[in-house]
């Protein structure tokens, strides 16, 4: 009895210590060999000889992606995209969510009801599509902004928060003839740090990575944002399609596809890094975030 | 407080206590309007020749002749199966895995090894789709790909077979990058539900002499069983909308026969062909079903287990 329960237990742990260094080399090392890859030569990559460090460190890639314009400027144009976007986002959800929040308002129920229903039901890409190109939005910077400026799912998670709030402070509000405006000012905002927090990471990461806003609806090269340039460079192979192709020219032909690869492993980082950077302090805030939104049920 | 009856004065008094409120839905109020259920009106365009002076509304009417269209063509038995079994498979595999991790996390003793594991099995989620089909690309080449390398030194995959390119290896592929993705993102809300589990219900297992598999089985997991059925409900209601992004991305001629799914077929038809009133139906078509899934699903899990969305 006692031996079998020891043995049991051993197993126990064993399969627990296979599963989390599994799911954690698993997730890393693709992560850490496209680092590594990135700052070694090319020919070393191409031998499969990276495999646990730099080997003759290199930073090719990189210096091409400095070259590159298209980068750049999607740079410039996400990073408005996404600062620009996510304002207009809490500034839609924040107060929509305390409307919701007020267990007081009539309309309360068929009100949320209205927007759940989008959750689970939608016209589609081609009505949407039209109505863009009816509104004048297609290839506008607003393509970018207005078709996302809310996700149900994070109102739902505001709301929750903010119907968590103690009730006292309402009341008391109240007495001192507090309007729903002054409240919501001088007293939601302030305690709703924590919920802002998630929200902003979570419509940052959205408009960062967003791909199909700018397939569907930008063609101009200029607004492009560079989830889009890194489909061009990284998916359909235009690395030397300009800037770049200086190299190329240089080296010739056949080196030209040696280093195309070196070019992705730069891109790769240099694209995703000011994501990955934000989330560490923003992380304290997850499990809360997603807990929330959760009670809704 | 509490206002009753509907009377004039009521509703007056009511008004002004909530006009606040209302302006403050109105953004809201007003996208949800704009950018949601107008396109829902758009929806006729399924039943309507597309008329480009008209827009939404449509031009004549043209019947269930599109719905006709799609039935009848090749590519409706292709996409359906396409579509599901990138579906299923994806549900199938990928639900159980973050049950798997959160309940793995949550043995572990509060501290630095949790708390990095935690950090990087997040990570992959705040990763664009766009990037991570270029991973895939990249790491899974035939020619110098090191998942290729690994895979075929364990004899897992044949010397000449081509990961990315081949009809075999698209559905695996799709679903286990799709883990890699999402899996540590979805542990999170299970991780949450395990941390509001009733601590006297580990104290009793524990004197009834509970060891660590059957505190899993008759604490955790009862624990975790709403927010389980919750998800998997809210999972079948996009059953059919399988991610555009990705698949659109992982698309190539090699592999189309097995990765065309309806909405890159949406796509397609609508935005690069222009067969508006065509593509509006089976957009539609898969709205439907989908709903439809979400609906049923959500039946009986209130009806087995008395949970429901909403």
């Amino acid at each position: 009895m006692k031996k079998s329960f020891h043995l049991s237990n051993f197993l126990f742990k064993i399969l627990l210590g296979f599963i989390c260094i599994f799911s954690f080399v698993a997730v890393v090392y693709p992560l850490y060999f496209v680092v590594i890859a990135s700052l070694s030569s090319a020919t070393m990559v191409n031998q499969g000889k990276v495999i646990l460090w730099i080997r003759e460190f290199g930073t090719y890639g990189y210096e091409k992606i400095l070259e590159d314009k298209r980068v750049w400027l999607g740079y410039r144009n996400t990073i408005f995209y996404s600062l620009v976007g996510t304002m207009i986002n809490l500034a839609v959800t924040m107060p929509l969510a305390y409307t919701l929040s007020r267990k007081e308002f009539r309309m309360r129920r068929p009100l949320m009801a209205l927007f759940v229903f989008t959750m689970y039901f939608s016209g589609g890409i081609i009505p949407s599509y039209l109505l863009m190109q009816k509104l004048h939005l297609v290839n506008s910077v607003w393509a970018m902004m207005l078709p996302c400026a809310l996700s149900v799912y994070n109102v739902i998670i505001a709301r929750s928060f903010v119907e968590a709030l103690p009730p006292d402070l309402y009341e008391a509000a109240q007495l001192d003839g507090c309007s729903h405006f002054k409240y919501f000012i001088k007293v939601v905002l302030p305690l709703s740090k924590a919920i802002i927090s998630v929200l902003f990471l979570y419509y940052v990461v959205g408009h960062w990575n967003d791909f199909f806003s700018a397939l569907m609806y930008i063609n101009k090269d200029e607004l492009k944002p560079l989830q889009i340039i890194l489909r061009d460079i990284l998916i359909s192979n235009q690395a030397f399609a300009k800037g770049a192709g200086i190299g190329s020219g240089m080296m010739g032909g056949s080196y030209a596809q040696d280093y195309a690869d070196q070019i992705k492993f730069a891109v790769i980082i240099v694209s995703t890094l000011p994501i990955l950077c934000i989330y560490p302090f923003i992380q304290k805030y997850f499990e809360k975030g997603v807990m929330i939104g959760a009670v809704k049920g | 407080m509490k206002l009753k009856g509907t009377g004039i004065k009521n509703r007056k008094k009511e008004w002004r206590r909530d006009w606040q409120l209302w302006v403050m839905a109105l953004p809201g109020l007003i996208w949800v309007i704009i950018f949601c259920y107008t396109p829902m009106y758009g929806i006729q365009l399924a039943f309507k020749d597309y008329d480009f002076s008209k827009g939404l509304t449509g031009g004549d009417w043209a019947g269930l002749q599109y719905f006709k269209q799609y039935f009848i063509s090749p590519l409706f038995g292709t996409t359906m199966k396409n579509t599901f079994v990138i579906a299923l498979t994806s549900i199938v595999v990928g639900f159980p895995m973050p049950v798997i991790l959160a309940l793995a996390i949550n043995q572990l003793k509060k501290g630095l090894p949790r708390k990095v594991l935690q950090t990087v099995v997040y990570m992959p989620y705040f990763i664009s789709t766009v990037v991570v089909v270029a991973m895939i690309n990249i790491l899974c080449s035939p020619t110098n790909g090191i998942i290729t390398a690994l895979l075929r030194n364990l004899y897992v995959i044949g010397e000449n077979t081509n990961i990315l390119g081949s009809p075999k290896t698209f559905v695996p592929l799709y679903v286990i990058s799709g883990v890699w993705q999402s899996c540590g993102w979805n542990s999170i809300i299970y991780l949450a539900a395990l941390s509001s589990a009733d601590l006297e219900l580990y104290d009793a297992a524990k004197v009834d002499g509970a060891n660590r598999w059957q505190m899993i089985r008759y604490v955790d997991l009862p624990t975790l069983a709403p927010t389980i059925i919750i998800l998997l409900i809210m999972s079948m209601g996009s059953i059919l909308s399988v991610g555009f992004e990705k698949t659109f991305l992982m698309q190539n001629t090699l592999n189309l026969g097995v990765s065309e799914v309806i909405q890159t077929y949406v796509y397609k038809i609508g935005i690069m062909s222009n067969q508006i009133s065509f593509s509006t139906a089976v957009g539609l078509f898969n709205n439907v079903i989908n709903f439809t899934c979400l609906i049923a699903v959500n039946q009986i899990a209130k009806k087995k287990a008395d949970i429901s969305l909403m």
